[in-house]
């Protein structure tokens, strides 16, 4: 349903090694991806067998494992914005997201010995909450550790881990429970150790990175090289940023946010209302996966028969096209390639209403889908690090990661009801329709912040004198 | 500490936990591979061997090398020994000339199977079935049979499960799905986007038919009938239905005022429409058996850690008595008459 919460499945793809990135990369960035590479071994292993569980251990119906699941997906989205917040006001986005990882990986252990449907709830909550709590930290601390014009490659990798460790996880619990038939216990410590070494990794590895304190510095000694001792930077730190050198302009933490306080205005101020507004538009005629891959469904009983492996193919496209689309997103603009991303969503659509079904369209319409997420999904955490101060830059991401969730359940709802009215064909035609004249007003929305300030150079200087130049090509006038 | 201190600290935690969990691993299979030796295997016949006289054909839920294969006890003598046959099912119901068999075959990519079987000749056909099997119904001379599956994603709004039943009508193997036939509901006709269907259970006449139909987050009793194919709601708070033999009653589980997951049995007089709840206390997931024309037959889940070996169980059809267990490591009863 959430773009961020994409539906996986078990998958037989393995991690690509990102060797040849390697010495381009943040090493926190890599580390962060291996963190989130073992947490979703983990979790992933788990919701694989969850089902299998609940229903065939504890004796619940999967009418009531449906009640579950949908806590599951519903918790994580409410719990984000909060902790945003708490790492952007602690400048601790490191610790922040350590407690989220760490709630997490003490669930895994404490399944063990609970049974019955109210304790896995509860359970399956606190993992959620988990969830929901280190996403924005640890998006923030990938966009710390970046300069702004590599920030759509440092997500399309992290990503790209990421969804290698939800390939991975079904695969381990199902190779388990094949050794040892019904042996759950032995899925839940795997899960749990999992988790552990991603939270082992967190902590040792990860540097304690400081964004504010760093934008901070960084802010003092660009005004030291260019203010003149009578002049009072403090007052007008619009005009500083303009007049500082443009050298300065691929930190992204640049003089005005240094002194910024974390507040909802700041983050306003700098184009965040368009990117909301745009992503809001986008993500509402945005279908979710569920009802594509129903769509499919309907139409030819391949569809109906392979239905697991679906999501195991718009993963394996994800996986597969993160890297080269964040790259992309750098080299010619995050926010074009977000818009465009969606003229692939608009393809994947095309492919589902038609008439036609069979084994090409099929795969033709997952190759979309992941595509449709390697453009979007990734490149949307980079706009934003780039297009807000380092003050509330964890805040930010949750707030556009939130508002894609809100806008996908908000679409759902409508797009059920069209199902029932139209009936599946004209439904899907319908959005395929609207979101294909929605490009255009997002691509005019995100053009306007463009002009104010640089898509990816200087967020913050507002009055458009700042920048104009792509973030790739490190130009400025 | 040093870089070098923090990336041995780390090694040696991902050593710690991978060695925890290939000991959890490894001792818990040759636990299970001791207690397989010691538990010899049965012997098992074929279903046509098994099929004649009054009896009850079910799941066998002990523990071991025949845990889910087909089982038969005579109905007169349902705690003595059990004949096991070589079929393995999910979920099993069986009439004098006919066995339902839904299937899955595990694997990292699960596959679920509907198969017919003429007891006469042991002959197999097989019937659509898509997702993991729920209930398995034939009608009384077993011409028809209803499937119900849970299908992952097949849902609106939300992720989750959700369920598909079909009918086959099995002389010539059509089937029809129930979401296509048309729904009545308070003398309308309506089409909620979140319907689903289950738990079908048919009359004698292989016409009418009673099921479970949920929309709106309110589950159904509902009458069908397939001449019309139509699908009308009778009352709330009813599912997976169960005829009486003499159709005058039908069995279900009702959730009241309690949690989601937790059913009482509830038993309806048809023509007057009283309701009289039963005496089983415990929560009933199970579309219900009729043993005879007062008592019924449903599982419920072994006590403690023998969870997975459910239990059959029989209680008066009135609200009347106690249950108790009438065939132990037992599931998915069909009582053939």
């Amino acid at each position: 349903m959430y773009l961020s919460e994409r539906l996986r499945a078990d998958s037989t793809e393995t991690p690509a090694p990102a060797t040849a990135l390697r010495d381009r990369v943040a090493p926190t960035v890599i580390l962060l991806g291996l963190v989130s590479l073992f947490t979703d071994i983990s979790s992933e292993s788990l919701s694989a067998v969850l089902p299998l569980y609940l229903t065939a251990v504890l004796g619940l119906s999967p009418l009531a494992y449906g009640f579950i699941d949908g806590l599951y997906q519903g918790v994580s989205a409410l719990v984000r914005i909060l902790g945003g917040w708490l790492a952007d006001r602690a400048d601790r986005p490191k610790w922040v997201a350590f407690a989220g990882y760490g709630l997490s990986a003490v669930t895994k252990i404490a399944l063990i010995p609970l049974h019955g449907f109210a304790a896995v709830t509860a359970v399956i909550t606190v993992d959620r909450l988990g969830k929901g709590v280190r996403t924005a930290p640890r998006d923030a601390m990938i966009a710390a550790s970046t300069p702004a014009h590599a920030l759509g490659r440092a997500f399309g990798v992290h990503r790209a881990l990421d969804t290698a460790g939800a390939a991975i996880g079904p695969l381990v619990a199902f190779a388990i429970l094949f050794w040892v038939p019904g042996d759950y216990t032995s899925v839940f410590v795997a899960s749990f150790a999992a988790a552990m070494i991603g939270l082992a990794v967190l902590g040792l590895m990860v540097p304690d990175l400081r964004p504010r304190r760093a934008g901070a510095r960084t802010a003092q000694a660009a005004e030291e090289a260019t203010t003149k001792p009578d002049e009072q930077p403090t007052t007008k730190p619009d005009a500083q940023a303009t007049a500082r050198p443009d050298a300065q302009a691929t930190a992204k933490q640049d003089a005005p946010s240094s002194r910024v306080t974390p507040s909802l205005r700041t983050m306003t101020r700098s184009g965040m209302g368009r990117l909301v507004a745009a992503t809001a538009l986008l993500s509402v005629l945005a279908i979710s996966d569920g009802f594509l891959y129903l769509s499919l469904q309907q139409r030819d009983d391949l569809a109906a028969t392979w239905f697991p492996l679906l999501f195991v193919g718009t993963n394996v496209a994800y996986f597969a096209l993160a890297i080269p689309f964040g790259r992309l997103s750098d080299r010619i603009g995050r926010a074009k390639v977000l818009v465009a991303g969606h003229l692939l969503l608009v393809g994947a659509y095309l492919c589902t209403a038609g008439p036609v079904g069979g084994l090409g369209m099929t795969l033709l319409t997952l190759l979309l889908l992941g595509a449709f997420y390697a453009t979007t999904d990734g490149v949307l955490a980079a706009l934003t690090s780039t297009l807000v101060p380092t003050e509330v830059r964890g805040v930010a991401i949750a707030t556009t990661q939130t508002v894609v969730a809100l806008g996908r359940f908000a679409s759902s709802l409508t797009f059920g009801v069209l199902w029932a009215w139209l009936g599946r064909g004209p439904a899907v035609l319908t959005y395929a329709v609207l979101l294909a004249s929605a490009i255009p007003v997002a691509w005019w929305l995100l053009a306007g912040l463009r002009a104010r300030g640089g898509q990816a150079a200087s967020g913050t200087a507002a009055d458009g004198t700042a920048a104009s130049g792509t973030a790739a090509s490190g130009t400025a006038p | 500490m040093t870089t070098r201190l923090r990336l041995g600290l780390l090694v040696a935690i991902c050593l710690v936990l991978v060695g925890l969990t290939a000991v959890v691993v490894v001792r818990s299979r040759s636990v299970q591979q001791e207690q397989l030796a010691s538990a010899p295997t049965q012997p098992t016949v074929s279903l046509a061997a098994v099929s004649t006289g009054p009896r009850i054909v079910f799941r066998n839920m002990a523990l071991g090398p025949n845990y889910g294969q087909v089982a038969v006890v005579p109905l007169a003598d349902p705690a003595g020994a059990r004949v096991l046959t070589s079929l393995a099912c999910d979920r099993v119901f069986a009439t004098a000339v006919r066995t339902l068999c839904l299937g899955s075959d595990r694997g990292l990519v699960t596959t679920y199977s509907a198969t017919v079987y003429e007891d006469a000749t042991d002959a197999a056909t097989p019937i659509p079935l898509t997702g993991s099997p729920s209930r398995a119904r034939l009608s009384g001379d077993g011409t028809l049979s209803a499937t119900t599956s849970f299908v992952a994603g097949d849902s609106y709004a939300s992720v989750g499960f959700s369920t598909r039943t079909v009918v086959t009508t099995l002389a010539n193997r059509t089937s029809v799905a129930l979401e296509d036939f048309r729904l009545i509901d308070q003398g309308r006709k309506v089409s909620p986007l979140d319907r689903n269907y289950w738990g079908v259970t048919f009359a004698a006449d292989d016409d009418h038919f009673y099921l479970t139909v949920a929309f709106g987050g309110v589950t159904h009793l509902a009458s069908g009938r397939l001449s019309t194919r139509t699908v009308q709601t009778v009352r709330t708070d009813a599912e997976c239905p169960s005829l009486s033999p003499d159709g005058t009653k039908v069995a279900y589980k009702k959730r009241g005022d309690r949690g989601p997951g937790d059913w009482r049995l509830a038993v309806l007089d048809i023509a007057s429409g009283r309701e009289t709840e039963l005496s089983e206390t415990h929560s009933v997931d199970d579309q219900v058996e009729w043993l005879d024309g007062s008592r019924i037959l449903y599982g419920l889940p072994g006590q403690g850690t023998a969870a997975a070996e459910s239990n059959v169980w029989v209680v008066n059809a009135d609200g009347t008595g106690t249950p108790t267990v009438l065939i132990a490591k037992a599931w998915s009863p069909a009582v053939v008459r």
